[in-house]
C-alpha cells in the first residue's frame, strides 16, 4: 500500500514495483523481473559480485554511508565459521519511514538483496531483524519468506544452482539502540541491546560470533538492481562517490510529506518545493535536519545550493543520514525541538557509556527546564559544552546522535535561547496550532498528491 | 503455563531458527508474542519461557527490563499510543496527546476503569512522513486530528 502519491520527479528503481497490483507477491516479483540478478550472480564469480557492489558507489543507507562493496570484502573467505547475513530493520531513527514502505511493498526485492549477499560472501542463513512495533511488516516478511521456499527461491539447492539458503524474521521489541548493529547483534542473540567493543567488527565476529554482512533494508533492497542492470549504470544514477537513489522521507512542515526515491545529488530546495509542494500555510524554511534526528540541523541559508548526498552535507558539518528529511518552518521553537529530540535519546539511552546516560539526561533536564522559562543565561553555554563532550566518548554512536543535532541548534540559533530567558514565555506558544488540514491532504487524510 | 496451540507452534519456530545451541536467540521474539496472549509479561511467564530457552529467571528478567514494549503490568485491551517525536510534534502531536489525556482522563500509561483503553505517549514508530501517528495495539493510524482521534476512541469503547 502506498501512503502517498509518487512524484514526476522520482528516480524509480528501489520503488519500481510500488503501486503494481499484489505488488508484494512471488507471482508479481518474477513476473518484473524478479530473482533474475540472482540468478546472474549464481553464475559469476563472488569477488566478482562484490566488485560490482563496488563500482556501483552504493553506500550503507541505514546512516553511516560507509561503502558496501568494502563492508562485503571484510568478510574473511576462509573462515572455518559459518557466516550469516543480518538485515538491519529496526527503523527507528526519527524522521525515517522508509523502510517499512520498501519491505511492504517489494519484500521480496529485499528476500533477493539478502541471497546476493549471500553468494557474495558464502554465507548459508540470513535473519532479518525488525523493530517490534513494525508487526505488520513482520506478517508481510514471514509470508514472502514462506512463498520463496514455496517457489524454491530460498531452502536446498535454490534453483539447481547448488546454493542453499535459509531465511528468519526476527522481531525486536521496542528499542532505538537496536538500530546500531553491535546492539543489534546482542538484541539478536537474546540480550539486553547494548554495544559491543569494536574491533572486531561484525565482518569477523558478528552474529553468533560468525562473520556477519549487517546492511540496512534499503542496501540489501538496492543489490538486485546493482546485479540485474550492472554497478556502472547504478553508480551513474547518483553522482560522484554517491550511487544509485535515496529512499527520502519528507517529514515535518511540507505540503506534501512522503517517502519519495531522488537521485543522490538532488538539490534541497527543490526537493522542498517541487516533490513536497512547498511549506505549508505559506510560511518559510526555517531549518532542516537532512537525515534523521541525530544529524545536525541546518538553517535555510546553508539549504540554498545543498544537494542530497554525502558531500555536500558533509561539506555543511551535516549527514546525509538516513535520508528523514525533517522540515521546520518558521514559526518552530528550536528551544522546543532541541528539546523533543532530546528528550527521544535521554529515554533511548542504553545507559551503558555515561557520557551517553549523563549527559542525555541532564540535557534533557537543562532543555526542559529552559523552554518552560526557568533557563538561566549560563544554561545556553552549558548545554553545548555537556553536548561536546559527549561527542567521540561512547561506544556507540548515540552520544553523538544526541549530541550533534543540540550543538547545531544552539550554535545557530542562539538567539531563540534568548528569547526565553528571564522567564518569557516560549515566543512561538502563541503560534496559530489550528488543527486545519494541511493543504495537500485530501479528505480521509491521504496526501492528494501532485 | 498453557499457551494456544498458535502460539506453541510460533514457539516451536522460533526454537528451530537458530544454530545449535543459540536458542537463547529466540527469547525477546519469544516474551513479545507471549505478551500478546498473556497480556503481561508475569513471573510465571518468565520463569515459563526461562526454562523454555536454559536461561535463570533472572536472566530473562534482565532482558525484559530493557525493550521498551515488554510490560509487567496489563495495559487495556486497547492500547492507544501517540507519537509526539520531532517530526509528529511538527504537525501538532503534541496537541493531540494533550487531547487523548483530556478526552480519556488518564495519563501516560494509564487504563479506563472499564480496562478497555489505556494510554501511551511513545517515541518515533517510523510513520513520520504520515503524522502525527497513532498506533493502537499494532494498527497504524495516520495523519489523526483531534476529531478523528475522537471517533477512534469512540469505536473502541463501543467494541466488545
Amino acid at each position: 500500500m502506498l501512503y502517498n502519491e509518487p512524484s514526476p520527479l522520482e528516480t524509480k528503481v528501489l520503488s519500481r514495483r510500488f503501486g503494481l497490483p499484489d505488488s508484494a507477491s512471488l507471482a508479481t516479483y518474477l513476473a518484473t523481473e524478479g530473482y533474475q540478478a540472482f540468478l546472474k550472480a549464481a553464475g559469476m564469480k563472488p569477488e566478482r559480485i562484490i566488485e560490482e557492489v563496488k563500482v556501483s558507489n552504493l553506500r550503507g543507507r541505514g546512516g553511516a554511508g560507509f561503502p558496501t562493496g568494502m563492508k562485503w570484502s571484510f568478510v574473511p573467505r576462509n573462515s572455518p565459521k559459518p557466516k550469516f547475513i543480518v538485515v538491519n530493520g529496526d527503523e527507528s531513527e526519527p524522521g525515517t519511514c522508509k523502510d517499512r514502505v520498501l519491505i511492504e511493498n517489494d519484500p521480496h526485492q529485499l528476500i533477493e538483496g539478502v541471497l546476493i549477499a549471500g553468494l557474495a560472501v558464502d554465507a548459508h542463513a540470513g535473519y532479518i531483524y525488525i523493530r517490534g512495533e513494525y508487526r505488520y511488516l513482520i506478517e508481510i516478511v514471514e509470508k514472502a519468506i514462506a512463498e520463496a521456499y514455496a517457489g524454491g527461491w530460498l531452502g536446498k539447492n535454490i534453483q539447481g544452482t547448488g546454493f542453499d539458503f535459509d531465511l528468519y524474521a526476527h522481531t525486536g521489541a521496542g528499542a532505538y539502540e537496536c538500530g546500531e548493529e553491535s546492539a543489534l547483534l546482542e538484541s539478536l542473540e537474546g540480550k539486553r541491546g547494548i554495544p559491543r567493543i569494536r574491533p572486531p567488527f561484525p565482518a569477523v565476529a558478528g552474529a553468533f560470533q560468525c562473520p556477519t554482512v549487517l546492511n540496512n533494508v534499503e542496501t540489501f533492497c538496492a543489490v538486485p538492481a546493482i546485479i540485474r542492470d550492472g554497478g556502472a549504470a547504478f553508480a551513474a544514477l547518483g553522482i560522484p562517490r554517491a550511487g544509485g537513489t535515496k529512499m527520502t522521507c519528507l517529514t515535518g512542515n511540507i505540503n506534501k510529506p512522503g517517502v519519495y526515491e531522488l537521485r543522490l545529488g538532488f538539490p534541497v530546495m527543490r526537493m522542498i518545493e517541487e516533490v513536497g509542494g512547498g511549506i505549508p500555510r505559506g510560511r518559510k524554511l526555517k531549518a532542516l535536519i537532512p537525515g534523521g534526528s541525530s544529524c545536525p540541523a541546518l538553517t535555510a541559508a546553508e539549504c540554498e545550493g545543498a544537494t542530497m548526498d554525502y558531500d555536500s552535507m558533509a561539506a555543511r558539518k551535516t549527514m546525509l543520514g538516513s535520508g528523514g528529511v525533517i522540515i521546520m518552518d518558521d514559526q518552530t521553537c528550536m528551544v522546543k525541538a532541541a528539546m523533543r529530540i532530546m528528550r527521544f535519546y535521554a529515554h533511548e539511552s542504553c545507559g551503558w557509556c555515561i557520557p551517553c546516560r549523563e549527559g542525555t539526561t541532564w540535557l534533557r533536564k537543562i532543555l526542559v527546564r529552559f523552554h518552560e522559562g526557568g533557563g538561566r543565561r549560563d544554561d545556553i553555554d552549558l548545554i553545548g559544552d555537556i553536548a561536546k563532550n559527549m561527542l567521540g566518548r561512547t561506544f556507540c554512536p548515540l552520544g553523538d546522535a544526541a549530541a550533534m543535532p543540540t550543538i547545531s541548534i544552539v550554535e545557530k540559533f542562539r538567539q531563540e535561547f534568548e528569547d526565553h530567558l528571564d522567564g518569557k514565555p516560549c515566543p512561538f506558544e502563541h503560534a496559530d496550532h489550528t488543527w486545519d488540514k494541511p493543504p495537500g491532504l485530501s479528505s480521509d487524510g491521504r496526501s492528494s498528491g501532485a | 503455563m498453557t499457551f494456544s496451540p498458535q502460539l506453541e507452534s510460533r514457539f516451536e519456530t522460533l526454537l528451530k531458527s537458530y544454530p545449535p545451541g543459540r536458542q537463547r536467540s529466540a527469547l525477546v521474539p519469544m516474551l513479545l508474542y507471549a505478551q500478546d496472549e498473556v497480556g503481561s509479561i508475569t513471573y510465571e511467564l518468565v520463569e515459563e519461557i526461562a526454562g523454555r530457552v536454559g536461561l535463570t529467571p533472572s536472566q530473562v528478567n534482565e532482558v525484559v527490563s530493557y525493550y521498551s514494549m515488554l510490560r509487567r503490568k496489563p495495559l487495556g485491551k486497547y492500547h492507544v499510543q501517540i507519537c509526539t517525536n520531532i517530526s509528529c510534534l511538527l504537525n501538532d502531536g503534541d496537541k493531540l496527546w494533550e487531547h487523548a489525556c483530556k478526552k480519556l482522563g488518564i495519563g501516560h500509561k494509564g487504563v479506563t476503569a472499564d480496562g478497555q483503553i489505556s494510554l501511551e505517549e511513545v517515541e518515533c514508530m517510523g510513520a513520520c512522513s504520515w503524522a502525527p501517528a497513532v498506533q493502537v495495539n499494532y494498527d497504524f493510524q495516520h495523519f489523526v486530528t483531534p476529531e478523528k482521534l475522537d471517533e477512534l476512541l469512540e469505536s473502541l469503547r463501543k467494541k466488545a
